[in-house]
């Protein structure tokens, strides 16, 4: 176990990792996002209640769940970094901070498209929509953090106890905001309808959020390996590596 | 002459409240402004919405607990700022009592000093803004509980910034959205009084959450606090 | 067991990129007086401040150090708008309830008699000082780690805190300063020079 951790927290090892993970992790991503986009966009079935516009659904639920998702990948780094003093694990954090605020931002902005024609207004206090709103500002504090302190090591630091107390967190305030949201709302909107949704469109939009996890593995390791780029230039194995 | 006595924790706390509480008394601004703040603020509203008392009754509770909400954020963001600057957020550290229960008498001397008194008078602006004085004990109730949690919560929030330039606004992004639940079960009570509905489901949600803050905070703020002190 | 009050070993100290200080050694053992020497910035306050465990993420290697430690940093840890006997009665370190009779000895041994009951705040710089070090004479730990601790004091106050670290020391206890001023300490004194330990 403690091998396993060790291991995961070199980072040579993460570099050859990302080196050989790339190259074809890039090529199928790229592809399933624009299968996935293009039938969904323009081939799955219409709906029958809400028309095409519900189409932006493959987008904007993957990227929501992702988002999510993200934060706990975040925290877990974070948790990783202060209980076993791993310092890859701080730029893991780092790295997967800015990517989990920008699928927040798409999910926000594709749910904004979603309800326009839907609703008729850009912006509606969904249970849903404002949680992923807070989720957003909880992002953009983690970043913000960071960014404020000079010393980057003790701001990896202060970042993985915000993003842990952030976890704690975000269930209460996903529950909170369900339960405001179902006092105050007369008619019962639902964006995404636990009523049974057809095969035909089920399957791409499954499809669509595990290629949206794998573009995220796809930027965390963009990111990772880019940092340690920068972090180790002047360190022998990296140099030895980038000369072969 | 060189052995330390043993510490007594209960004794350390009693000592550091009153010496929070005495520095507060020594400048009473620092109490008396969240107050006033919240009072200019809550005269605000109806200048902006309309004098109309049946408008500002149905919007009374939000806007009661979104200023409390603020004047909170006000006293968090003067949480330990003196103590790092002068040196005393060391010793804190350096006390043989764990920093997790350390840092609670200068909270519990904050919250009596704000939270406390700003509930107590709540009823008050309550009444500025229409709200009748049969939903006064579910107003002071909900937001002793809620001022609680909102000190916990921001405790952790100014631990982490403290030690950084501007951190206040930092403070701000960092810690409203953790707020919202409290703002939502705040005014559910408020408004479950006002409408002949049970408060009791919603005060309990906070009570659970004052608990669970107890708990789970000090440990947050001690590492943000030790975070502070690396800079 | 050892008898070593603290302990370090190969401890390296960095500050964001920069390493400051590495392979650090030493051995406090009881009766000990170390001064840690050595230019400005070169990193004196944070090793001292790591020895106190006030820092630790940026510090690597082996560090092993008693409990019984008091601590003055730079800043005095006083309030302006307390008394010197309300500074040192609810001191935030702790001090474990000195009666009213040992905190005037404690400041007329610094040569504040009479001061008690001043407001610290009209005090001069070098009288903030000596309350601060006003802890030294009040029941404290074993292993004092005193940061700059000469910084504002007069000649006199020099002598004070000189002989107090001396009978501290023969008491069994332990004293490791930062200073530039060299402290007459009758050759007790070990100086650890920090230029051998300058970082990358």
């Amino acid at each position: 176990m403690w091998r396993i951790i060790h291991q995961f927290g070199s980072p040579p090892w993460v570099y050859r990792f990302c080196d050989k993970v790339i190259p074809w992790l890039m090529p199928i991503t790229i592809g399933a996002l624009l299968v996935g986009s293009v039938w969904g966009l323009l081939f799955a079935p219409t709906d029958y209640k809400q028309g095409d516009s519900y189409r932006i659904i493959y987008i904007h639920v993957p990227a929501a769940v992702v988002a999510l998702a993200g934060y706990y990948v975040m925290a877990l780094a974070g948790l990783v970094s202060l209980v076993w003093r791993v310092k890859l694990a701080d730029t893991a954090m780092r790295a997967a901070a800015p990517i989990g605020a920008a699928y927040t931002a798409i999910a926000l902005i594709t749910g904004a498209i979603w309800g326009k024609p839907t609703w008729g207004a850009w912006w509606v206090w969904d249970a849903r929509i404002t949680s992923m709103l807070i989720l957003f500002f909880l992002y953009v504090g983690v970043i913000a953090l960071f960014e404020a302190y000079e010393n980057k090591t003790v701001a990896a630091r202060a970042c993985a106890i915000l993003s842990l107390v952030g976890t704690v967190n975000i269930p209460i305030i996903y529950k909170s905001v369900d339960w405001w949201y179902s006092l105050h709302q007369p008619a019962s909107i639902k964006f995404t309808g636990s009523s049974a949704i057809d095969a035909s469109m089920l399957y791409p939009l499954l499809g669509m959020i595990i290629t949206f996890y794998a573009l995220f593995a796809l930027l965390m390791m963009l990111n990772l390996k880019q940092s340690l780029t920068e972090e180790y230039a002047q360190s022998a194995w990296l140099n030895k590596r980038l000369a072969a | 002459m060189t052995e330390t006595r043993d510490i007594d924790i209960l004794h350390y706390c009693r000592s550091q409240t009153a010496r929070h509480l005495m520095l507060m008394v020594r400048s009473p601004s620092e109490v008396v402004n969240p107050l006033l703040f919240f009072l200019l603020v809550i005269v605000l509203f109806p200048l902006g919405l309309g004098p109309d008392p049946e408008q500002l009754s149905v919007l009374a509770p939000g806007i009661l607990w979104v200023v409390a909400l603020l004047s909170n954020l006000m006293i968090c963001m003067r949480l330990f700022v003196d103590d790092l600057e002068d040196g005393s957020l060391e010793q804190v550290a350096m006390a043989r009592v764990p920093l997790s229960i350390a840092v609670l008498p200068q909270l519990l001397a904050s919250w009596l000093a704000s939270g406390l008194l700003l509930s107590l008078v709540s009823p008050i602006f309550g009444l500025m803004l229409g709200l009748p004085l049969d939903v006064a004990p579910v107003l002071v109730a909900s937001l002793l509980m809620g001022t609680a949690i909102m000190l916990l919560l921001g405790a952790v929030g100014a631990a982490l910034t403290v030690g950084v330039q501007r951190g206040g606004i930092l403070l701000a992004i960092l810690i409203l959205p953790l707020y919202v639940p409290i703002l939502i079960a705040g005014t559910r009570a408020l408004n479950e009084a006002l409408h002949g509905g049970d408060p009791t489901v919603a005060l309990a949600l906070l009570g659970a959450g004052v608990t669970g803050g107890l708990l789970l905070a000090p440990v947050a703020i001690a590492a943000g606090v030790r975070v502070s002190l690396e800079l | 067991m050892t008898t070593a009050l603290l302990e370090a070993r190969d401890l390296s100290i960095h500050k964001g990129l920069r390493q400051l200080l590495k392979d650090v050694t030493l051995c406090v053992e009881p009766g000990d007086l170390w001064q840690l020497a050595g230019g400005n910035g070169i990193g004196k306050t944070s090793l001292l401040r790591s020895f106190a465990r006030l820092a630790s993420i940026e510090v690597y290697g082996d560090l092993s150090r008693c409990d019984d430690v008091l601590y003055i940093g730079h800043s005095a840890a006083l309030k302006g708008a307390m008394t010197p006997r309300q500074n040192l009665k609810y001191h935030p370190s702790g001090l474990c309830t000195p009666t009213d009779t040992e905190i005037e000895e404690a400041l007329a041994a610094v040569g504040l008699a009479g001061y008690e009951n001043a407001l610290t705040a009209r005090l001069s710089a070098g009288q903030k000082r000596r309350v601060a070090l006003a802890r030294l004479f009040l029941p404290s730990g074993r292993l004092w780690l005193l940061d700059e601790p000469f910084t504002a004091l007069d000649v006199a106050g020099v002598a004070i805190l000189e002989q107090r670290f001396t009978a501290h020391a023969q008491a069994g206890g332990a004293v490791v300063f930062t200073s530039h001023q060299s402290a007459d300490l009758g050759g007790l004194l070990n100086v650890l020079d920090l230029e051998q330990f300058r970082g990358d």
